[in-house]
């Protein structure tokens, strides 16, 4: 496959970035989207150029490490799956492909395809944990009856690989999917029921000042989540707000 | 003394409450809260106008006593108003935070793969409905206010359909009606399930909100344009 690609290359956080034009042959269609970026790297750096940044991690679709907005679609165009996964059989020969971070105020870019995601852990730190005393008398998680229907939403929820597909995504930059699974994952299972009202105060507060934007309900979130986050998660954080705030 | 700890509850909800109201969600929630109250008084309004095509007495009848009721005068009429106001200025206050937190532009996007029109220009169907409710103000409400409180004109208990019909003479001001009307229900295809999602409703009843919101965002803004197209071709 002979391919155009046009990737956005950033020097560093503060400099202005731009979209830069590779001509690159002799692509294979079963290569992953990663593995052809490898391969023009490899050349770049052959010709002494720098090589295009871009995350990845375990290239299975389980770290959330790999971004990019590919062809004006998160993660490229394909559904339920991570850049990792995407093959280049998706594309055509001669096609050319856009290639960018993905973009919110809250994810800053670090170089070229490189976004900072913190925003993400720092909000998990703000409540996305259970507090429960594991020494001593605990009782076997099996033996403690749940709702099937409960169990499979808190799963589901918990799926989420917290790639940030739904931010870069949404045309508010929003980060309610990330924050409704992560919150749904607990208050649905009789474990994260002890500090749920201060667990969704928390959360949705950081998400707040991190600087995401509002949800309006478009859901292109949750058709570009790989994991199939549903939008019931972010409806059940409404209620978990609303009902924290009425407790407090 | 027992008051006092009341007083003192009372300010405690009133400050955890101005607490959620001020989250992200919180605004949410208050916009959705408008739009219901706006979408049962679109409803109401609809359900007397429609009276308009079949009976002159009952819409004489029914709009006098709109009219010259107390409560919907002097109650419910500034509650209105205020609904509205606070749905345009609140949809205008989310739209600015948001533009601020995306920041920058995709060179390439491709909207349409995953959400539709109407979830992504909600802002600018709103703009088009607001310019035809400055006009419906004007062609509607501000004459009958001067009619009312400022002319003290005598009460004419038949004088509405006449006053209906007359305004919908001029084929201009139908065919702006009508394209006000199918903003409209791009505007409520998204936004009657969009409210409901954002008070939380539970996902049992995502398909029957979605049939609703059909329902409701295709027949009513339909019925009006029927009701001005009506008049105009009848009289």
């Amino acid at each position: 496959m002979k391919l155009t690609l046009k990737i956005w290359r950033q020097k560093n956080s503060e400099s202005k970035g731009q979209m830069v034009s590779y001509e690159i042959d002799n692509i294979s269609p079963d290569m992953s989207f990663l593995e052809m970026l490898d391969v023009l790297n490899a050349r770049l750096i052959l010709e002494d150029d720098d090589p295009i940044s871009f995350d990845h991690d375990c290239r299975e679709g389980i770290c959330g490490s790999c971004s990019l907005f590919i062809n004006g679609q998160a993660h490229g165009p394909d559904r339920r799956i991570t850049t990792c996964q995407l093959h280049m059989r998706k594309f055509k020969d001669g096609d050319t492909i856009y290639v960018e971070p993905f973009r919110a105020k809250a994810f800053p870019v670090i170089k070229d395809l490189v976004i900072d995601r913190s925003a993400f852990d720092r909000i998990q730190h703000s409540g996305g944990y259970i507090s429960v005393n594991t020494s001593g008398n605990t009782q076997d998680a099996n033996s403690i009856p749940i709702n099937k229907e409960d169990a499979d939403n808190a799963f589901d929820a918990a799926t989420c690989i917290g790639c940030g597909a739904c931010v870069a995504t949404c045309k508010n930059s929003s980060a309610m999917l990330f924050v409704g699974a992560k919150i749904s994952q607990y208050s649905l299972l009789p474990q994260g029921k002890t500090e749920a009202s201060r667990r969704v105060l928390n959360m949705v507060n950081q998400m707040d000042l991190e600087g995401f934007g509002n949800c309006s309900n478009t859901g292109a979130c949750e058709v570009e989540c790989p994991k199939g986050i549903s939008l019931d998660n972010i409806a059940r954080m409404n209620r978990e707000l609303l009902k924290a705030s009425l407790k407090k | 003394m027992s008051n006092n700890v009341l007083v003192l509850i009372f300010v405690l909800q009133l400050n955890i409450m101005k607490n959620f109201l001020l989250s992200s969600i919180g605004k949410k929630v208050a916009m959705a809260l408008s739009a219901i109250f706006l979408m049962i008084f679109l409803l109401q309004h609809f359900l007397i106008n429609i009276t308009s095509v079949f009976s002159e007495d009952i819409f004489n009848m029914l709009s006098h006593f709109m009219g010259t009721n107390f409560l919907v005068q002097f109650i419910l009429q500034p509650i209105l108003i205020a609904g509205v106001i606070f749905h345009f200025v609140m949809g205008f206050v989310l739209e600015i935070q948001n533009r601020r937190a995306t920041k920058y532009e995709y060179q390439k996007t491709r909207g349409g793969a995953n959400s539709t029109w109407m979830s992504r220009n909600m802002i600018w169907s709103g703009l088009v409905i607001l310019s035809f409710l400055i006009l419906h103000f004007i062609d509607f409400w501000i004459p009958e206010m001067e009619y009312k409180y400022i002319d003290f004109m005598p009460d004419d208990p038949n004088r509405y359909h006449h006053e209906l019909v007359e305004k919908f003479q001029d084929p201009l001001k139908v065919f702006f009606y009508c394209f006000s009307f199918i903003l409209l229900s791009l505007h409520l295809l998204h936004g009657f399930s969009s409210s409901l999602k954002s008070m939380g409703t539970n996902k049992a009843y995502t398909s029957s909100v979605k049939t609703l919101g059909y329902i409701y965002s295709i027949g009513l803004p339909a019925g009006f344009c029927f009701i001005a197209i009506f008049h105009y071709l009848t009289h």
